[in-house]
């Protein structure tokens, strides 16, 4: 996803960048004088630049912030400034001409949009549309204000013979110079103000002024250039009435532009539930799309990509998963700093190219006094007008920031760079004055404000948690206030906003949310989720240790029954280490049955020890993790064969343990279906094939034997697990001393395997049925089993490779072996036969003791196969048998 | 009178309107739908009474006018605004205590919660709700709110402005 985003940033900027046809050189690669190697860089110079463009971006983002002193004190923005500075000076030095611009195409289509998406993604929506009075004055009024005011004043400047004559410029020309100059930087803004921490109204309005007054600016920009281009003398009144007319245009447009895919948005995460993989992507495409659109029919795209965010946010984050919740947001930042970065070094580098600019102090000079003068002035006037009708005033301390703050940026320079030399004659000059404009904000006042803010002690945001009180008591007030405008029936704001949610609530919603998560929607319930999740997350840090202790006596709900009673942290913990680990279990779980199996798993889950997990779909495009049921499934095994062994260690030939326990017997009789196959299958292993063992099948075989088998075969395999206890203890023991002492120990366990099988086998030998050929394998494989699993966590061997080799001696000596010693015909055995095991007819399983695999056997079982091979034809491949001891060791180690 | 009392600038045909009976208010339709209606509507209406006076409506209105600059310096020794914080809040906080007893319980909670949120939240979820909450306010282990709680669990929201409306006409 990243990938493919920063390759789409990729490609253009690789045009810009071939444009000036470079040397390699310049960047000092390493280039020996094979032509091979020649050719190949030519083949990737572009991406390569790029993403080397970048990666020294983020090397410097990493070498700025290694001393917290330099960052604390100067703004990201200016270090990578000057950093560009030096960078584009080293460029010009060595390539003798400057070189990777800050293109304005490149600009425009690829790195302003992952910043304007950001921000209006995360856009806090309820502080936003209470400022947005504020917000549209000053990005409509202001803006208009400025360019105007600027240029004329600029025009004053040339009349009274201040800037140099070689400036040719008419009023025309000053009003779009100061068109371009006039609108705040959303990049530059956001760029200082992140770092300043004022408080949220004063931020949003400044932030939001600048993601607004695009519009303006491009309206401007526009109008003012095909004036300049028709030349002033052929401009008619309608001209003028156009220009105010493209105004609206642009700015709705945009704005209804941005909503309709917005709409599209919601709608399309709406039915994504089963390719989850592609939600983050559908976000980025169509907010792209949206600014492209925009831009495609010369609407404002900032506009347009703003009030995208701002519009599907509520919808999107309620119908995509939790992790995609998390993609898109890291991503989006990813992007966005990226962008950033991008830009601020460029502005730096493109600075140094002295060919693009000349110089005139009169209108550097001008230009810079009267944008802070007109800036303060129209602040100050706006403010005065909009206090009249604002709730909370804006103080003359938030006036001195909001003037201060008044950042130009990189969209000034793009713009200034777009202009028509041949239209434009003083663009030079022009150029000029824009980037001392955007240096001086960016640097100099970027620099200023924090002491400026310290100084005048405006009001910090303050970072303070979410509490549920807060949040239930904002609603409160929310409704109070919406049902006293209802009983005065004064159509304000609160009355409107309650209209808004209610047919939010009533059609919008209901058409854009997925319907379970329409249902589950509520902010004071997403509150307590969080806040539980944040519990849960501090609890499991430093209580963990102290739930796998007390071991499984916690989770019972006390709270459910005497709310009362519990203790505060009681409860907490309760809600922390049960509901609310992860969201998707919450999302589903309802009854109390299900929360309390929840809080038993995520116990489990984090008390327990946890083996080494080894990711079997590492192939798959579409699907990142494994069904939380396969998984839970898995831990259930798990956790089983950890009980087993725990209680195999503690007592010893403890027959009716197994009996006890439902779950386990069911996996003692998978393992009859591996012993088997293992045991017939014998010598012919192929190992690499293993790798891919399939989980697929294991679930095939439960399901299989469940249905297979009738009552009087679980009988015989109760039994057969009796045998498994004795032979476990016994092997266990050996295994043990082997694991504690070594890291290595599967050669240990050759040793001990033919006393066990010695043991057994004049034990076994006696009884002659067929069917307990199975319990006896069990009894030999499961302790392997079980062991190499054990032994494997205690031994940390890492990858599947490794423990195939030492385990193949385990695996392939043990089961084998007691047969290979008593009798030699075993190897004999074709290798796809397929043994008989669970699908033995009943009467055949009748349990009984042990048996040894004599020749006498052999007709006997040879008889079956036919009826074997049609069982195993179904599921399982000559060469998957094999598989199924893998397969266990994978179980043991999950 | 209209500024003496509230400073909201209603035009009295408006409040000629709807001044008499509870039913007038309940017959609006958008504090039907409101989930709080009911209460609020309660809240205009003195203990017991069906009816409200102009006076009595100002005064009830007059918790929402927004405080003013030269107010906040104003005499302290004088009677608390009615727009005054503590005041706000306690409109919100009278709410919630249905037997006005200064506290919030737990079943009070649940009541405001339960028409708050929606149908899809289950009981058992919405008594985790309200246990939280009261946990988070409670100091002084009572199992329930009390005003100065609340008004300490408020103590960094901006209530001045999220309590005021600012009446232009």
């Amino acid at each position: 996803m990243l990938r493919a985003a920063l390759s789409l940033l990729a490609l253009p900027l690789a045009g810009a960048a071939e444009q000036p046809t470079q040397k390699p050189e310049s960047l000092g690669e390493p280039l020996p004088g094979l032509e091979l190697f020649r050719w190949q860089w030519h083949e990737v110079e572009a991406p390569y630049l790029v993403a080397l463009w970048i990666l020294v971006a983020s090397l410097a983002k990493i070498v700025f912030h290694l001393s917290r002193k330099v960052t604390s004190l100067v703004p990201e923005s200016c270090l990578l400034i000057l950093l560009g500075l030096v960078l584009g000076g080293i460029v010009l030095a060595v390539a003798k001409k400057a070189e990777y611009q800050l293109e304005p195409g490149t600009f425009f289509l690829f790195l302003l949009p992952p910043i304007v998406l950001d921000s209006g993604y995360f856009m806090p929506s309820r502080l936003f549309f209470d400022n947005l009075g504020a917000i549209l004055t000053y990005a409509v009024v202001g803006t208009l204000w400025n360019a105007f005011t600027t240029g004329a004043a600029l025009w004053g400047l040339q009349q009274a013979g201040l800037v140099a004559p070689r400036v040719q410029a008419g009023l025309l020309d000053f009003l779009l110079f100061g068109s371009l100059i006039s609108a705040v930087d959303p990049v530059a803004v956001l760029a200082v103000f992140e770092e300043v921490h004022v408080n949220e109204t004063l931020f949003i309005i400044v932030f939001g002024e600048s993601l607004l007054n695009d519009a303006v600016t491009v309206v401007l920009y526009k109008v003012c250039n095909s004036f300049v281009e028709m030349g002033s003398a052929n401009v008619q009144a309608t001209d003028y009435l156009k220009g105010v007319a493209s105004l609206f245009v642009v700015s709705l447009g945009g704005a209804a532009v941005g909503l309709v895919f917005a709409f599209l948005l919601a709608l399309t995460t709406r039915f994504t539930k089963r390719v989850r993989i592609i939600e983050p992507l559908l976000v980025f495409l169509l907010a792209y799309a949206a600014y492209l659109t925009a831009e495609m029919a010369s609407l404002s795209a900032i506009l347009a990509v703003t009030m995208c965010g701002l519009g599907c946010k509520k919808y999107v984050e309620a119908n995509i998963s939790h992790k995609s919740r998390t993609t898109v947001k890291y991503t989006m930042k990813t992007l966005a700093s990226c962008a950033e970065t991008v830009i601020f070094m460029l502005l730096g580098i493109s600075a140094v190219d002295s060919s693009k600019w000349a110089w005139d102090s009169g209108l550097v000079l001008g230009t810079l006094i009267f944008i802070l003068f007109f800036r303060a002035l129209g602040v100050v006037l706006q403010t005065w007008v909009l206090n009249q009708f604002r709730l909370v005033p804006l103080d003359k301390i938030d006036q001195v920031v909001m003037s201060y703050g008044g950042l130009r940026g990189a969209v000034a320079f793009a713009l200034v760079i777009l202009l028509d030399r041949t239209k434009v004659p003083a663009k030079d000059y022009f150029v000029a004055t824009t980037i001392v404009v955007v240096f001086f904000t960016v640097i100099v006042q970027g620099l200023t404000i924090k002491p400026l803010v310290k100084w005048l002690k405006v009001k910090r945001s303050e970072h303070h948690k979410p509490t549920l009180n807060q949040e239930l008591h904002e609603h409160t007030f929310d409704h109070i206030l919406a049902a006293v405008e209802d009983v005065v029936g004064h159509h304000g704001y609160h009355y409107w906003r309650d209209r808004w949610e209610q047919f939010d609530k009533k059609y919008l919603s209901q058409l854009l949310m997925r319907r379970s998560a329409y249902r589950i929607r509520d902010q004071i319930w997403d509150v307590y989720y969080r806040l539980n999740i944040r519990d849960a997350i501090s609890f499991v840090d430093q209580g963990g240790h102290v739930l796998s202790s007390t071991g499984l006596t916690l989770p019972s709900m006390p709270s459910r029954n005497s709310m009362a009673e519990t203790s505060v942290t009681n409860l907490l913990r309760e809600s922390g280490s049960g509901a609310c680990l992860d969201l998707q279990v919450i999302d589903t779980v309802r009854s109390g049955r299900d929360r309390e199996d929840a809080v038993m798993h995520h116990l489990l889950c984090g008390g327990l020890y946890k083996p080494r997990r080894r990711y079997k779909a590492s192939c798959s495009r579409h699907f990142i993790s494994e069904d939380a049921q396969e998984r839970q499934d898995k831990e259930v095994f798990q956790q089983n064969m950890k009980r087993r062994l725990e209680s195999f260690k503690s007592t010893k030939h403890n027959i009716c343990f197994t009996k006890s326990k439902p779950r386990p017997r069911k996996t003692g009789r998978r393992k009859d279906g591996v012993a088997n196959a293992e045991a017939t299958n014998g010598k012919p292993r192929d190992l690499g094939f293993q790798d891919t063992a399939a989980v697929i099948l294991t679930v095939e075989s439960e399901e299989e034997e469940e249905d297979s088998d009738s009552s009087e075969t679980e009988k015989e395999d109760d039994e057969g697990i009796i045998f498994v206890a004795r032979a476990t203890s016994e092997v266990l023991q050996e295994g043990k001393v082997s694991g504690s002492l070594e890291v290595c120990p599967s050669p240990r366990i050759i040793p001990p395997s033919p006393t066990c099988a010695e043991k057994e086998l004049p034990w076994k030998s006696g009884q002659g049925d067929l069917a307990v050929y199975v319990s006896s394998e069990t009894t030999k494989i499961v302790p392997v089993d079980m062991q190499t699993g054990w032994n494997q966590s205690m031994s940390s061997l890492e990858s599947l490779a490794s423990p195939p080799c030492n385990q193949a001696p385990t695996l392939t000596c043990l089961p084998p072996h007691p047969r290979g010693a008593e009798e030699p015909q075993a190897p004999l055995y074709p290798p796809s036969d397929p043994h008989p095991s669970f699908a033995f007819p009943p009467s055949l399983a009748k349990a009984g003791r042990s048996h040894s695999e004599s020749s006498a056997d052999l007709p006997q079982q040879q008889e079956l196969q036919p009826l074997m091979g049609h069982k195993d034809h179904t599921h399982l491949s000559p060469g998957t048998n094999s598989h199924w001891c893998i397969q266990f060791n994978r179980g043991s180690r999950l | 009178m209209t500024k003496n009392y509230s400073g909201l600038d209603v035009s009295s045909a408006k409040i000629e309107k709807l001044w008499s009976g509870r039913e007038d208010f309940q017959r609006i339709p958008e504090l039907a739908i409101n989930p709080l209606g009911d209460r609020i509507i309660n809240a205009f209406f003195p203990e017991g009474e069906d009816q409200v006076n102009f006076r009595g409506f100002m005064r009830t209105l007059a918790h929402f006018r927004p405080i003013e600059d030269n107010e906040k310096s104003k005499d302290v020794n004088g009677p608390e605004p009615l727009n005054s914080r503590s005041n706000k809040l306690h409109f919100a906080f009278r709410l919630y205590d249905l037997d006005k007893d200064d506290k919030i319980s737990r079943d009070e909670l649940l009541q405001v919660l339960r028409m708050m949120v929606g149908v899809n939240i289950s009981d058992e979820q919405l008594g985790s709700i309200a246990d939280r909450t009261i946990q988070e306010a409670d100091q002084d282990g009572d199992s329930a709110i009390s005003f100065t709680e609340f008004v300490k669990v408020l103590e960094k929201v901006d209530v001045e402005q999220k309590m005021s409306i600012r009446f232009l006409h």
